[in-house]
C-alpha cells in the first residue's frame, strides 16, 4: 500500500495505528523521487541518508517532505540552482524550516527552482529544466517548479515554496495542486535566499486547503531574526477550517476575466474562462456573493513593469553578497575585482544577468525617481485600491494563467501582450502582502488549471475557508499527476 | 592664513558601549582574534536578515538631542551599494536621504582655550554599519569581519570652520561628549574615530573648491591635514594655479604629513541608494524622546563651570579635567573622599596626569584610587609627612602596590608629633647631656640647634621639628 499519495492527517492516523512507520515513508518517499528525477528533474539534492524520525501528537511528526533549493539548510547543499551557489553546504538552517524540524517533519529532497527564484518556467536552474509530470512536454511554471512537480507527483504531501511574483501559486495551477503564500511576515525569511525582499514570501505546495493549513500552521510564528514577521499565535488555521461560507462576498476583476478583452484568444484560453465561470458559479451555490468589479486599466496595464522596476532593483543588491569570497567557487584574476567579475560572469545564467542590469539602471541617480520611485508609487496606489475593494469583499477569485501549462517547446509561445494580465495579476498578492491561495479547478484539453483566491491582510483564515469550501466543491482535492496521453 | 579657510568634517565614532552589534546578535567589541566576534550576518551568508539594535538607535537619539538636531518621526534605513571586499553584501546599511537621518540641521557651541566660543553647525548626524577590516600584506590581503557590523555615528558638519585649531577642539569636545554619555570610548587607538576632511580657501564670499581628505585617524592628523591642505592650497593659488586645485579625494599620508591624490570627485561612485525593505519603519513616539533627554547625563561644559564656580578651580585646570570623562569622574570620586578640590585637582593635573601619560595607563587601572590619595593628602595636610615625603610616598605607593599606611609606618615616614612621645625623648636628650645645657645656660645658644639634632637622631628624622623646637625651648626654660 502507498501512503505518499495520500493528505496527511490520513498518513498521521497510519503511522498512530502502526500500519507504517516513518523509516518505510521515508523510503517509500525517496523511492517515488529517484523515480520521478529521471522525467522530471524536480530535485537538486535527493536526501537519500534521510532516515525515520519518532511520531507524536503533531501531525507533520515523521512525514517526508520537500524543500525548495533556496531554502538555507543546515548540512546539506543549498544551491539557489545557482552556479554560483553550486557547491554551498550552509551551516545553519532557515526559521521555517527548523520550525518544521521541531515538529519532527522530514526532509527527502531540496527541489529544483529557478534559478534564485527568479524566473517563472522552471527552466533556468543550474541543473536543467523541471518538466511538469502531466506531460513531460510542458513546463511546470516556477520558479517554484520541482516542488510543484514532486507534490503533484506524490513523493510526499508537501514541499516548500517561496513565492515573489506568483512563484507558488502558479506551479501550483499548472502542476494541478494547491499552492499558498500567507500574509507577508507570517512566516519568517530568515534563512531563504532573497530576490526581493519587499516581495519574497514562503509558503507551501500542498495537495489538499487542509495540507497548507497544518503545515502553515508549522512554519508560522514571530521570529528574531526576521523584524518583518508579526505575532499570528491567535491565529489557527488548521483548526479553524470550516466548509460554512455563507455570506461570503467575492469579486473579480471585469478587465482580466471578460472574454470580449482576448480578441485572438486560444482555444484553450476559452475553455479556461469558461471553466473559471462555472467555479464562480460553484461558489454562488455555497452561499457566497460574487460580483465583478471594474479596475482602473491604467493600474493592471503597470502591474509588469512596476514588478520588475521593484523585483530587480531589490535583487541586484540582495545578490550583491555574491561574490565567491566568503562562499561559493572563488573566480580567478589578478585582483578582487577581477575575481569577483569572473565569479559573476561564470555564475548567472544570462536571465539573472539582464535583471541585474535592469535593477541597477532603475536605481541610478538619473533615473530612480522616472522608474524606481514611480513603480513604488504606483505600487501603492494598487495597494490602496485593493484594501478599499477588501473592506467591502471578503476575497479577490481570479484564474490563473491564461490556461494550462504551456509546451516547454512551443514556437508560437512567445510573450503575448494580449494576455499579458491574465500571466501577471497574481503578483498584487505580493504588491500587497496579501494571503494568496491557488486551488485546482478542473482541465483544459486534459490538463489541470487553477482558480486562486486573494484576501486582506491577516485574513488568512478567511481566504483558506473560501478555498476549503470551494475545494469540497470539487473533485480535484489530493489529485496525483497522471501523464496525459497524447 | 593669507586666504580665509573653510572646514567641514565628517566624524565617524563607533559606538563601543553595546553588547552587540548594530544589524545582528554578534558581539560588539574589540578582539585580536581576527574573525571571533561574528555571526552569519555579519559576513553576508545567503539568507541573513538584519535586526535593528533598539540601544543603538537610543544613543544615536541622544547624540541627535544633544546636538540640537531635528528627529525624524519614523526610523528607518537605506543601502548604499558598492562592491569592496570589506563590504560583505555589497551595500552597506545606513541614513543618507532627509529626512532619514537620525538627526538633521543641528548646532553646538564649543569654547576655545582662551574662552571664546564659537558655534559649529551640523548638517546630520546617522547610523550606519562599519565595514570589516583589512590588512594588504605583501600579495595578498587578509580580512577580518570582527569589525563587520559595529554600529558606528557618522556626524557631520556644515562647511563652517575657519581653522585646525577649531576643527580639533569640536572634534575633541565630541569625543568627551560620546565618553560622557557612555556610547563609546572614543579611542582612536582603537580605530574608533576616523575623520573626513573638507577644506577649502577663498579670497571671495563664494567657497572655493573643496578638496576632500579621508579617512584621518587621529585629530593631530586633522590639525596636520588641514594646515598641509591650506598651505597646498595656498602655494597653488599664490602662483596663479589655483584651476589646479580640482574637487577631489585625497587621503592623508601619517608618515609625511602630507595628502595624497586618491581620485577625482567626477568619478564619484553612484550608490544607488534606496530604503532597505527587511526594516520596517518604525514610529520614534514623543515619550521615548522625552525619556531619553532626560536620560542625558551631565556634559562636558557643565562639569566645567561647576569646577570653576563652585570649587574655585582656573579654567586651565577645569579644561584639563574635563577633557576625559574618566579624569573628570575621578576628580570627582576625590572630592567624595573629602579631598578639597585644588588640592586633587593640583595632584591630577601635576603628578597623576604625568605619570599615566608616561606610563601609558588608564586613570581606571591606576592603583592610587581617590581614597588612596585622600590617605596621603591627608598626611601632609595634618602635618604628619612632609610635601616632600608625600611626593615619595606617592611612587612607593605605586611602585609597591601596597596601601600608603603602612608605606609610610614601615619606612618610618609618619612624623611624630604626639607631645608625650616626643616630651620623653626631649627629656632622655637633655638628662644625657648636661654639660651641653650648661654650655647653652652659659650663653653659647647654638646649643640649642644640637638639642634638635639629638632628638631627630633618636627618632630617625620622624619628630616633628616644629614640635620639638616647642618643647625645648619650654624644657630648657625651667
Amino acid at each position: 500500500m502507498k501512503y505518499m499519495d495520500k493528505g496527511i492527517v490520513a498518513i498521521h492516523e497510519a503511522l498512530k495505528k502502526g500500519e507504517i512507520t516513518s523509516q518505510e515513508l521515508v523510503e517509500e518517499s525517496l523511492a517515488k523521487a529517484h523515480e520521478i528525477q529521471d522525467k522530471t528533474n524536480a530535485f537538486v539534492t535527493i536526501l537519500d541518508d534521510a532516515k525515520g524520525l519518532p511520531v507524536t501528537d503533531d501531525l507533520l511528526s515523521g512525514i517526508p517532505y520537500g524543500v525548495k533549493d533556496n531554502y538555507s539548510t543546515r548540512g546539506i547543499l543549498s544551491t539557489g540552482s545557482s552556479n554560483t551557489l553550486k557547491n554551498y553546504v550552509p551551516f545553519f538552517s532557515a526559521t521555517a524550516v527548523l520550525n518544521l524540524e521541531k515538529k519532527g517533519a522530514v526532509p527527502i529532497g531540496k527541489t529544483t527552482l529557478d534559478e534564485f527564484g527568479m524566473g517563472g518556467t522552471g527552466t533556468t536552474a543550474h541543473t536543467g529544466i523541471v518538466h511538469n509530470p502531466w506531460d513531460y512536454d510542458r513546463m511546470c511554471a516556477g520558479s517554484s517548479s520541482g516542488s510543484a512537480a514532486s507534490v503533484a507527483a506524490g513523493v510526499y504531501p508537501y514541499a516548500l515554496g517561496s513565492d515573489t511574483g506568483d512563484s507558488i501559486r502558479k506551479p501550483a495551477a499548472y502542476c494541478g495542486i494547491v499552492g499558498y503564500k500567507p500574509t507577508y511576515g507570517m512566516i519568517s525569511r530568515y534563512g531563504l535566499f532573497p530576490f526581493a525582499s519587499s516581495l519574497d514570501h514562503c509558503g507551501v505546495l500542498s495537495r489538499s486547503v487542509e495540507d497548507a493549513a497544518i503545515v502553515v500552521d508549522a512554519m508560522k510564528g514571530l521570529d528574531p531574526k526576521d523584524q518583518t514577521t508579526w505575532d499570528s499565535t491567535n491565529i489557527h488555521l488548521y483548526e479553524n477550517l470550516k466548509k460554512d461560507v455563507k455570506g461570503t462576498k467575492l469579486f473579480y476583476i471585469k478587465e482580466i476575466c471578460d472574454i470580449n478583452n482576448y480578441p485572438n484568444a486560444s482555444e484553450e484560453l476559452i475553455e479556461h474562462l469558461k471553466n473559471f465561470q462555472a467555479t464562480l458559479k460553484k461558489c454562488e451555490e455555497l452561499g457566497m456573493s460574487v460580483e465583478g468589479v471594474s479596475l482602473d486599466q491604467k493600474l493592471l496595464n503597470a502591474l509588469p513593469s512596476v514588478y520588475v522596476v521593484i523585483s530587480c532593483a531589490e535583487a541586484t543588491s540582495n545578490m550583491s553578497n555574491l561574490t565567491g569570497f566568503i562562499f561559493g567557487p572563488r573566480g580567478s584574476g589578478k585582483n578582487y575585482e577581477e575575481m569577483m567579475k569572473d565569479y559573476r560572469t561564470k555564475g548567472f545564467s544570462p536571465l539573472i544577468k539582464r535583471r541585474f542590469i535592469i535593477g541597477s539602471y532603475v536605481l541610478q541617480k538619473e533615473n530612480q525617481e522616472k522608474y524606481f520611485k514611480n513603480a513604488q508609487r504606483v505600487r501603492r496606489l494598487i495597494v490602496d485600491e485593493m484594501k478599499k475593494l477588501f473592506t467591502k469583499y471578503d476575497g479577490l477569485i481570479l484564474p490563473v494563467g491564461s490556461g494550462p501549462a504551456k509546451l516547454l517547446d512551443d514556437p508560437t509561445d512567445m510573450v503575448k501582450e494580449e494576455t499579458t494580465i491574465l500571466e501577471d495579476h497574481l503578483q498584487i498578492g505580493n504588491f500587497g502582502g496579501f494571503p494568496s491561495i491557488t486551488i485546482p479547478n478542473g482541465f483544459v484539453s486534459d490538463l489541470p488549471v487553477g482558480v486562486n483566491i486573494t484576501g486582506n491582510c491577516y485574513q488568512d483564515e478567511l481566504v483558506l475557508n473560501i478555498a476549503y469550501a470551494l475545494e469540497s466543491s470539487m473533485n480535484y482535492k489530493n489529485q496525483i499527476a497522471k501523464e496525459v496521453t497524447k | 592664513m593669507k586666504y580665509p579657510v573653510t572646514i567641514g568634517l565628517e566624524m565617524h565614532c563607533e559606538i563601543s558601549q553595546t553588547n552587540t552589534k548594530v544589524f545582528s546578535s554578534a558581539p560588539n567589541g574589540y578582539s585580536d582574534i581576527p574573525n571571533s566576534h561574528i555571526s552569519p550576518v555579519d559576513m553576508a551568508f545567503p539568507g541573513v536578515l538584519p535586526v535593528v539594535n533598539k540601544e543603538c538607535v537610543r544613543m544615536s537619539l541622544m547624540m541627535s538631542e544633544i546636538l540640537n538636531c531635528k528627529q525624524p518621526e519614523y526610523m528607518y534605513f537605506e543601502r548604499k551599494n558598492y562592491y569592496y571586499p570589506d563590504l560583505p553584501k555589497g551595500y552597506q546599511i545606513t541614513q543618507n536621504t532627509p529626512p532619514i537621518p537620525v538627526g538633521m540641521d543641528g548646532f553646538i557651541d564649543i569654547e576655545r582655550e582662551d574662552g571664546t566660543t564659537f558655534r559649529v553647525d551640523i548638517d546630520n548626524i546617522h547610523l550606519e554599519e562599519d565595514s570589516a577590516s583589512m590588512n594588504h600584506l605583501y600579495d595578498i590581503s587578509t580580512i577580518d569581519y570582527n569589525r563587520a557590523g559595529v554600529p558606528l555615528l557618522e556626524l557631520v558638519t556644515k562647511p563652517c570652520l575657519h581653522s585646525a585649531d577649531d576643527a580639533v577642539a569640536f572634534l575633541e569636545y565630541m569625543r568627551a561628549i560620546y565618553q560622557y554619555c557612555d556610547i563609546s570610548e572614543a579611542d582612536s587607538k582603537k580605530g574608533q574615530i576616523r575623520c573626513d576632511v573638507n577644506v577649502s580657501i577663498s579670497d571671495t564670499d563664494e567657497l572655493g573648491t573643496k578638496v576632500e581628505i579621508k579617512n584621518v585617524n587621529s585629530f593631530g592628523g586633522v590639525r596636520d591635514a588641514i594646515n598641509y591642505e591650506i598651505k597646498r592650497q595656498t602655494a597653488l593659488k599664490e602662483a596663479g594655479k589655483y584651476d589646479e586645485v580640482e574637487q577631489e579625494t585625497r587621503r592623508y599620508d601619517e608618515e609625511t604629513g602630507t595628502t595624497i591624490r586618491m581620485r577625482s570627485k567626477v568619478d564619484a561612485i553612484d550608490y544607488r541608494y534606496f530604503v532597505e525593505p527587511n526594516i520596517p519603519k518604525f514610529k520614534i513616539s514623543a515619550d521615548w524622546l522625552e525619556e531619553i533627554r532626560t536620560s542625558i547625563p551631565e556634559l562636558p561644559y557643565e562639569r566645567k563651570n561647576k569646577y570653576q564656580n563652585t570649587y574655585g578651580l582656573s579654567a586651565y585646570d577645569a579644561n584639563i579635567l574635563i577633557k576625559e570623562k574618566s579624569i573628570a569622574n575621578y576628580f570627582e570620586e576625590c572630592l567624595e573622599e573629602k579631598i578639597d578640590p585644588k588640592t586633587a585637582a593640583n595632584w591630577i593635573t601635576g603628578l597623576i596626569l604625568g605619570y599615566l601619560y608616561k606610563h601609558d595607563q588608564n586613570i581606571k587601572d591606576f592603583y592610587i584610587t581617590p581614597k588612596r590619595l585622600f590617605t596621603i593628602t591627608e598626611a601632609i595636610k595634618n602635618g604628619n609627612i612632609s610635601s616632600k615625603q608625600g611626593k615619595e610616598l606617592f611612587y612607593f605607593t605605586i611602585e609597591e602596590e601596597r596601601e600608603p599606611e603602612k608605606i609610610m609606618q614601615e619606612k618610618g615616614m609618619m612624623q611624630i608629633s604626639d607631645e608625650i612621645t616626643l616630651a620623653n625623648i626631649v627629656d632622655e636628650v637633655l638628662a644625657e647631656n648636661p654639660s651641653q645645657i650648661t654650655m647653652y645656660h652659659n650663653g653659647k645658644t647654638n646649643m640649642f640647634d644640637y638639642f634638635v639634632g639629638q632628638v631627630m637622631k633618636k627618632t630617625r628624622g620622624q619628630a616633628n621639628p616644629v614640635k620639638v623646637k616647642e618643647l625645648l625651648t619650654e624644657k630648657l626654660a625651667q
